[in-house]
């Protein structure tokens, strides 16, 4: 494999979730701007946070004024689970050189992991496996910039009926369902699901981290009961 | 808040998602997570992007909502559905929409 085929090959994978991103990219123009957000500063949230649904929830933030301090802490409770992804693809990256390190981090989404990490898997001893994550990062980052900077600039003429907010439960979705191989992550997802919907009235979101905390304690418990 | 606050703001939000998607990265080779932690690795996304979804599918105005009132909840179970048969997220994101903007015109 060389580099440019493992590039495009993380490209490839990463192109149908575009159909959900790219709504998500333009709803998420159309929010910040509502929220009061100026043009410029909405579409530069898009590479100096580059993350979906946390730029969601920071814009809906600063639209209802929030605390600047608990704004950053509920983006950081949001994207704790990338800390995942980052010990997942670890082993796959530590042969390379910091700025390769550096630059992977920086891509490491939701859309990219799951895109690239199938294989990642497969060639796991792959010199060049690297630039799979890389196709795929650069993929979705392209992708987030072209979209949030459509939904800025021509967002408020869309109709609102099409309900293109729906792209990330979409999304996330066509993630997670293919993931579920197993009763312990099924009742992971059932039980993450059900305190989010119970908690979902917390202020600023709190609910979802009790919520995602509460799904993988009970999936490890089942796990681990299984286990002994 | 000024667009200069603004964009010091992001910078902040940047760093600290940064830092959390470069943690384990930074740390291969000098430090070996526990085996429980490797464990419970895979719940994660399942746990965190469910707890993100359900209440957009389930809830209408705050309110769980699982009638024909809440067209997100019938198109949400067509995309598990599809996402479930086919495992492909081009055909889970197009039935899902189909399913949505059906539902809305039929209720």
């Amino acid at each position: 494999m060389t580099p440019a085929s493992a590039f495009l090959l993380g490209v490839r994978a990463l192109l149908p979730m575009m159909l959900g991103v790219a709504p998500f990219g333009v709803i998420y123009g159309v929010v910040a701007l509502q929220s009061g957000i100026p043009p410029l500063a909405a579409f530069l949230m898009s590479s100096l946070v580059f993350a979906g649904s946390a730029q969601f929830l920071l814009a809906q933030l600063v639209g209802v004024g929030a605390p600047a301090l608990l704004m950053v802490g509920a983006v950081g409770l949001i994207n704790l689970r990338h800390a995942l992804y980052s010990a997942s693809v670890a082993p796959v990256l530590a042969h390379l050189p910091r700025r390769w390190k550096l630059l992977l981090s920086y891509l490491l989404t939701d859309e990219a992991y799951a895109a690239a990490i199938p294989h990642l898997l497969a060639e796991p001893r792959s010199p060049q496996a690297h630039w799979i994550l890389f196709g795929s990062g650069f993929a979705l980052w392209f992708g987030w910039q072209l979209s949030t900077l459509a939904g800025v600039l021509v967002g408020s003429q869309l109709p609102a009926d099409l309900g293109l907010d729906f792209a990330l439960p979409l999304t996330f979705i066509a993630i997670v369902v293919p993931l579920i191989d197993s009763r312990a992550r099924l009742i992971a997802a059932l039980v993450a699901g059900a305190v989010a919907v119970l908690l979902v009235a917390l202020p600023y979101k709190t609910g979802l981290f009790a919520a995602a905390l509460a799904g993988l304690a009970a999936g490890a418990f089942i796990q681990g009961r299984k286990a002994t | 808040m000024s667009q200069t606050a603004l964009l010091l703001l992001w910078l902040a939000c940047g760093l600290l998602t940064f830092a959390i998607r470069y943690s384990f990265i930074a740390l291969e080779g000098h430090y070996r997570p526990p085996a429980w932690f490797i464990r419970w690795l895979p719940f994660v996304p399942i746990a965190a992007l469910t707890a993100i979804t359900m209440p957009e599918l389930l809830l209408v105005a705050g309110q769980v909502e699982l009638g024909f009132t809440n067209p997100r909840f019938w198109a949400g179970l067509v995309a598990i559905a599809v996402a479930a048969i086919w495992k492909n997220t081009l055909l889970t994101i197009g039935s899902g929409f189909a399913a949505l903007w059906l539902f809305n015109w039929i209720l």
